[in-house]
């Protein structure tokens, strides 16, 4: 197994650690982390397999597609986070109610 | 008009406006009028080209797939650009009127006016996914549409609607991050990110598909299927009414086709027939479970929303009809025909029922009490969306779900005609439910007036929905272009 | 069987699920061949003609540029939507004038001027080692963070117009780029090889400088005060 792969599968597991805290987590805070933890291990994903060129460079196509994902991360992030705070002024709660039928 | 122009007046220009109109407020009324003229002369240019000249590629930067980005129209993109065209031109003229009528009216404590650039960029977006080739690109366009869409509901300055934007914002990030993911292995796999490229070499190995469940579930979350719908009812209901036509006609389709344009033209290389039975009960399940949640809904935009819920379960049964060769045509094109005859639907019927919010001065459909009398224009808007709705000729619906129950009737899918046919039923009884309040004696005080461009919009577009089956045959052959199902004989149409 | 046995439950039961779905997806992963040239050749035949050396900002601001717009116009869109929850704008910052420690203000005089010349060599830089506009733009705006908790009120200088002006500016340029390359007989944003450098060296200033604007009006949108009313509308989730 090569290192390419070893980071590939670390950025898994960070997935389901982040996609895991998205769904049980109540704070929308954490929940937020949460999701940055699930984009950072898609991204290390992306970069990690682009390390499995033979030359001495890696595929820069997947490095630009990680660049544009962190800045769509970064934006919706912080649309969630000034979300968050109008919610809790308005409503001194963190967390959202569950959604009954 | 050619197919650079026509990309022009369909992205470049909207993405221009809605910065210049965030630059300047009154630009705001103009531009939009203006850029809706242009997306319906554009978009019907496209159509019609694509008819004569067959799939069209465009290489953005000049570099050509698979290094560069290319845009990429057939006959699905070009019905989907109609009815983006439609839709968001009616939207537009309706909202000049309702949010001028509310600014006089209620104190809302947020900036209206961003309305307008939202709604460009919007429409923009929706235009740069549906021309996309390029499946990363298909990733940025979506979100770019998820940002606008809970831009749109946020607007409605409600403690639920942010609490609704909230959700579904959270819920869109992560759909959208599995989106990636899956794109990633994609990329790893075939070095390609072009889906026509990736189309001609796609296998069934392991990697493959992952990452093909992996896009799946993502575009599930985002069309809001059963029982990936959960978010979709508050935050359809809360937005302001143009917004939550926007987000049930428009919005939701966008992740539909992506996973519908996915499905049938870059994974067949793959044996996809369980999955596919699988989202095919799925959908049943939802048209089901949406009506009756409809019909119990005393809220009017709530009910409308479980309405959405339950027409998106129609576009998915053809993922398990289209298995079998012999309908797999009518199945394919009925249901892009069905999405465009939903989207003008609701949007009519969300625009009606916004028209009597506004009248009734509550959101509750007991309200509606003599709105017949008092409110005729709009009443009659609601009640022929709700024929479409129903699935009654001569609209596009009626056409479509005809298709799609002799493509289950000849296939042996027993299960999912019934449901075809109760969910025409379900509709009905929740449509009637509002039409019948509505006839009722008036009680209580009167309504207020509604702007005239508040009632009329609705009506039209209604009517349009309606006589939308007229126009089946030339959808059909639009639709011939570039599909992954060549039509085996002409028959099947009544 | 009481509400909190049946959540422990529900969250095991999914944890075991998440666990699943890694185990899959890392078989996959084990799955994928060790080599994989990817796109690497494609980029590296054309990088001559792409006016950058930096193989990661000619993919990014060239090869793939129209993306980029897209993503400029992402950043600007998270802008519009936290616009749309408060009145808009630069308002009542409760941090103006504000002084928080004789430390903090001594760093920042020291680091303010550092800071942009390093966000101007992130910029410059980028054309033929990492970095480019994005790297620049936030040391900008972590440069504007700092100055603005040190109690600088550097924004009350900065009309709402020019803020305007800032937070498109990005969008804009390539807008207009585009534009330009289709009236001149080419395809939107093919940028002339003679001309590729420069093209993509404005583009980069131009959008640095947009970054920090569209970051730190994110930044203060998170900063103002709310102070008005609400109407109590639909109870969406049916209770």
């Amino acid at each position: 197994m090569t290192y390419a792969i070893l980071y590939a599968l670390c950025g898994t597991v960070l997935v389901g650690v982040g996609f895991f805290g998205v769904v049980i987590c109540r704070h929308v805070l954490r929940k937020v982390i949460a999701l940055n933890i699930m984009g950072a291990g898609t991204f290390l994903v992306l970069i990690a397999l682009a390390r499995r060129t033979p030359g001495t460079l890696p595929d820069p196509v997947p490095h630009a597609m990680v660049l544009t994902g962190i800045v769509v991360a970064v934006s919706a992030t912080a649309l969630a986070l000034a979300l968050l705070r109008r919610f809790h002024r308005e409503t001194g709660r963190t967390e959202l109610d569950r959604v009954v039928e | 008009m050619s197919f650079e122009a026509t990309i022009l007046g369909l992205i470049v220009l909207p993405l221009a406006a809605g910065v210049a109109v965030f630059l300047a407020r009154q630009t705001a009324w103009p531009l939009t009028l203006a850029i809706a003229v242009l997306q319906l002369v554009s978009a019907f240019q496209l159509a019609g080209i694509v008819s004569t000249d067959g799939p069209l590629r465009y290489e953005v930067g000049g570099w050509g797939a698979p290094l560069g980005i290319d845009l990429y129209a057939d006959g699905l993109s070009a019905l989907m650009l109609l009815m983006t065209a439609i839709v968001g031109s009616a939207v537009s003229v309706y909202a000049t009127a309702y949010f001028g009528s509310h600014e006089s009216g209620e104190k809302h404590g947020h900036d209206q006016h961003l309305f307008w650039p939202l709604n460009l960029f919007l429409w923009a977006a929706l235009n740069a996914l549906f021309l996309s080739g390029d499946v990363f690109n298909l990733y940025v366009t979506l979100e770019l549409l998820t940002l606008a869409a809970v831009a749109l509901i946020g607007l409605a300055g409600t403690v639920e609607a942010l609490a609704a934007a909230l959700r579904y914002l959270l819920i869109a990030v992560a759909a959208s991050l599995f989106y990636l993911l899956g794109v990633a292995m994609l990329y790893s796999v075939y070095g390609t990110v072009d889906w026509n490229l990736l189309g001609s070499q796609l296998r069934s190995d392991l990697p493959s598909l992952c990452a093909i469940a992996l896009i799946t579930v993502g575009l599930l979350l985002k069309t809001a299927l059963f029982p990936l719908h959960f978010w979709l009812p508050a935050a359809h209901a809360n937005a302001p009414a143009p917004a939550s036509a926007l987000l049930s006609a428009l919005v939701l389709k966008a992740s539909f086709f992506m996973l519908f344009r996915l499905w049938f033209s870059v994974f067949p290389g793959a044996d996809l027939r369980l999955a596919g039975h699988l989202l095919a009960a799925l959908g049943a399940a939802a048209i089901v479970w949406g009506s009756l949640q409809a019909i119990r809904q005393r809220h009017l935009k709530l009910m409308v929303a479980y309405s959405t819920v339950s027409q998106i379960g129609y576009l998915f049964l053809v993922f398990s009809l289209a298995a079998e060769p012999t309908v797999a045509w009518d199945a394919w094109s009925a249901t892009a025909f069905f999405a465009l005859s939903h989207a003008c639907a609701k949007a009519a019927v969300f625009m009606a029922a916004g028209s009597l919010q506004y009248a009734t001065g509550s959101g509750d459909i007991d309200a509606l009490a003599g709105t017949a009398q008092q409110q005729p224009v709009t009443v009659f808007a609601f009640a022929a969306a709700g024929v479409v709705l129903m699935g009654l000729p001569p609209s596009g619906a009626f056409l479509a779900k005809w298709l799609l129950l002799e493509s289950a009737l000849l296939s042996g899918q027993w299960l999912l005609a019934s449901v075809v046919i109760v969910g025409g039923v379900l509709a009905a009884v929740y449509i009637f439910r509002v039409v019948a309040r509505s006839l009722v004696a008036p009680e209580g005080r009167a309504t207020r007036h509604v702007p005239l461009l508040m009632q009329f919009v609705p009506l039209l577009l209604a009517l349009v929905s309606v006589a939308l089956g007229a126009i089946g045959p030339q959808a059909m052959s639009l639709l011939e272009v570039g599909t992954p199902f060549p039509p085996l004989t002409t028959g099947g149409v009544p | 069987m009481n509400e909190s046995r049946f959540r422990q439950l529900l969250v095991v039961g999914f944890a075991a699920l998440v666990v699943a779905i890694v185990g899959g997806l890392a078989t996959a992963i084990v799955a994928l061949p060790t080599e994989a040239t990817g796109l690497a050749p494609n980029v590296e035949q054309q990088l001559g003609q792409s006016g950058a050396k930096n193989p990661v900002t000619a993919v990014l601001l060239n090869f793939r540029g129209y993306d980029t717009m897209l993503e400029l116009t992402v950043m600007l869109l998270a802008v519009l939507g936290a616009r749309a929850l408060t009145r808009g704008g630069i308002g009542d910052d409760p941090y103006t004038g504000l002084r928080m420690s004789p430390v903090l203000d001594g760093f920042v005089r020291v680091i303010a001027p550092v800071m942009i010349v390093v966000a101007g060599y992130l910029l410059w830089v980028g054309g033929h080692a990492p970095g480019g506009a994005f790297q620049a733009g936030a040391v900008l705006a972590a440069l504007g963070v700092l100055l603005h908790l040190t109690g600088v009120a550097w924004s009350r200088h900065l009309s709402e117009s020019t803020e305007r002006w800032l937070l498109i500016a990005g969008v804009a340029v390539f807008l207009a780029i585009g534009v330009g390359s289709m009236s001149a007989e080419r395809r939107f944003l093919e940028y002339p090889s003679a001309w590729a450098k420069w093209l993509i060296l404005s583009v980069e200033t131009v959008a640095t400088i947009s970054i920090a604007a569209i970051l730190l009006a994110l930044y203060r949108s998170g900063t103002l005060r709310y102070t008005f009313q609400t109407k109590q509308d639909v109870k969406g989730t049916g209770r």
